[in-house]
C-alpha cells in the first residue's frame, strides 16, 4: 500500500499540468479590489489552461445590469490568461462572473467584485 | 477498554462508521469548493483516495491507545450516484500487555447526491452506510462481530451569498452528518449494541474563498489554498440500556488543497471520559482521482463507454 501511495503521489505531481480543474489564481483590477482609474481590460488568470469554447466573463453594474463587451479572449500562448477589453466604465461598484472549462473538461465558476473610485 | 465495561464501547466503534471519516467527498456547488474533511463527510459523490489517513487516538480510560492506518476510496457510478469502501490496519497498545494489530472492519456505503444549488452554494445528499461483521479482529481489536446499517443525511452549505457588505463572513461554510445506526445484533459477548445517533459537523473557513472570491489580501501560494476548520462528531445511544450516553471529539486542524491531492491534519479532543482523555492526532494524504485520472479511471463508470 506504501508503494501505491507513493505511486499515486508521483502521478498526482508528474500529473500535466494542463489538467484537473481550473481555479481563479488572480485577477487585475484585484479581487475586491478598489481602483483609481477605469481599467481598460480585465485579466483574469487561472491555474490551469483553459477551453476558450467553453470559457467566459461578464462584468455587470452593482444593481445586476449587464455592461456590453466583446467576446473574452485567450491568449494562445498562455491558455491560461482570459481577459476581456472593457468599455469606459464610470466610477462605481461591479461585479464579474466567470466560468472556465480546463481541457479536461473540469468546470468551474465564479464571481468577484471591485470598485472604480468617484 | 475500561469504557467497555460502560458499554460505550460499541458506540465508540460504530463512531468513524457514522460520522463517517472513511468517507471522503469533494466537490463543488456553485462557485464553492469543499474540501474533504477528515472527520467528518462533505456532502458529495467524488472519484477520491485517501492512502492513507493516520490517526493516533486519545487514550482510553485504561490507559489503552490505538494506532490506525485506514484506507479509503470513493468512485462514483453516475454524477449523482457514488460509493464508498474503506478498511483500515489497528495497532493495539495495553499498557502492561502485548500490542495487538490487525484490520479493522470493513465499511461501504451507497450515496445519492439529490441536491445542488450553486447560487446558494448547498448541497444535501442521502445514503447507507454498512460496517459489515466479521470483516476485522473481532476479539483481539474488539472489531464488530455484527453488521450495522447507518441511512444518513450530509449536507453543506457556503456562505458566499451574504451580501458584500459582510465580506469577512462569506469564506464560511458548514457541512453537516446525521445518520442512525442499525446493528444487527442487540448484543455482543454480554454488551449491548444500542441503536446510536450521529451527528457531526465541520465548520470551515476558506481562504481561497477568500483571496479569489471576496478580496485579494494578498496571501499568496500555498496559504491561499488552506482551509482552517473544526470538526465536531457525537455518537448518542438511544437505547438498550444506554439511553444518552454519548462519545464523540472536537477536531480543529488545517487543509491544504493542491490541484491533484490534498494534506490535511488535525488534533483530536475527547468530549468527555467516556471518549477518551488527552489528546490525539490525525492526518491525511487525500487523492483526487477525477484529477489525476480524467479520462479514465476519474470518470463516473456510466461514462466509461461512451
Amino acid at each position: 500500500m506504501i508503494r501505491f501511495t507513493l505511486a499515486l503521489m508521483f502521478l498526482a505531481i508528474a500529473a500535466p499540468p494542463a489538467s484537473a480543474h481550473a481555479f481563479l489564481d488572480r485577477a487585475v483590477p484585484a479581487v475586491g479590489s478598489v481602483v483609481s482609474t477605469p481599467p481598460s481590460e480585465l485579466q483574469l488568470f487561472f491555474t490551469q489552461d483553459l477551453e476558450p469554447a467553453f470559457s467566459g466573463v461578464t462584468i455587470a453594474t452593482g444593481d445586476g445590469q449587464p455592461i456590453a463587451t466583446g467576446a473574452p479572449s485567450i491568449d494562445p500562448q498562455n491558455r491560461a490568461e482570459m481577459v476581456l477589453k472593457l468599455p469606459a466604465l464610470a466610477p462605481g461598484h461591479y461585479k464579474v462572473s466567470w466560468h472556465a472549462v480546463s481541457v479536461d473538461t473540469h468546470r468551474t465558476e465564479g464571481t468577484f467584485s471591485f470598485d472604480i473610485q468617484p | 477498554m475500561r469504557y467497555a465495561h460502560f458499554g460505550v464501547a460499541a458506540a465508540l466503534a460504530t463512531l468513524p462508521a457514522l460520522t463517517p471519516s472513511s468517507a471522503h467527498a469533494h466537490g463543488f456547488a456553485g462557485e464553492r469548493f469543499f474540501p474533504a474533511t477528515l472527520l467528518t463527510d462533505d456532502p458529495f459523490v467524488a472519484d477520491e483516495m485517501s492512502a492513507p489517513t493516520v490517526t493516533l487516538d486519545p487514550k482510553a480510560s485504561d490507559g489503552s491507545q490505538t494506532f490506525d492506518l485506514d484506507f479509503d476510496v470513493s468512485k462514483r457510478l453516475t454524477p449523482d450516484v457514488g460509493i464508498q469502501i474503506g478498511q483500515g490496519w489497528q495497532h493495539l497498545k495495553t499498557p502492561g500487555m502485548p500490542g495487538v494489530t490487525g484490520l479493522t472492519g470493513l465499511s461501504t456505503e451507497l450515496d445519492w447526491q439529490f441536491f445542488t444549488n450553486g447560487p446558494h452554494e448547498a448541497t444535501a445528499m442521502v445514503g447507507l452506510n454498512s460496517s459489515w461483521a466479521h470483516t476485522g479482529r473481532v476479539q483481539a481489536l474488539g472489531a464488530d462481530d455484527f453488521t450495522t446499517l447507518s441511512p444518513l443525511l450530509d449536507f453543506g452549505k457556503g456562505f458566499g451569498d451574504l451580501p458584500d457588505s459582510m465580506p469577512w463572513l462569506r469564506p464560511i461554510a458548514v457541512t453537516g452528518n446525521l445518520s442512525l445506526d442499525f446493528p444487527t445484533k442487540t448484543e455482543s459477548a454480554g454488551n449491548p449494541n444500542p441503536n446510536n445517533f450521529n451527528y457531526g459537523f465541520a465548520f470551515e473557513y476558506s481562504l481561497e474563498y477568500l483571496e479569489h472570491h471576496v478580496k485579494d489580501v494578498g496571501i499568496s501560494a500555498p496559504f491561499d489554498h488552506m482551509v482552517p476548520l473544526v470538526e465536531v462528531a457525537f455518537s448518542t445511544a438511544l437505547n438498550r440500556g444506554m439511553s444518552g450516553q454519548t462519545v464523540g471529539t472536537i477536531q480543529p486542524g488545517i487543509i491544504w488543497s493542491g490541484q491533484y491531492m490534498q494534506i490535511g491534519a488535525e488534533a483530536i479532543i475527547p468530549v468527555n471520559r467516556q471518549t477518551g482523555h488527552g489528546l490525539g492526532a490525525l492526518v491525511q494524504l487525500h487523492f483526487y482521482l477525477d484529477d489525476i485520472f480524467p479520462n479514465s479511471f476519474g470518470k463516473p463508470v456510466a461514462e466509461w463507454f461512451k
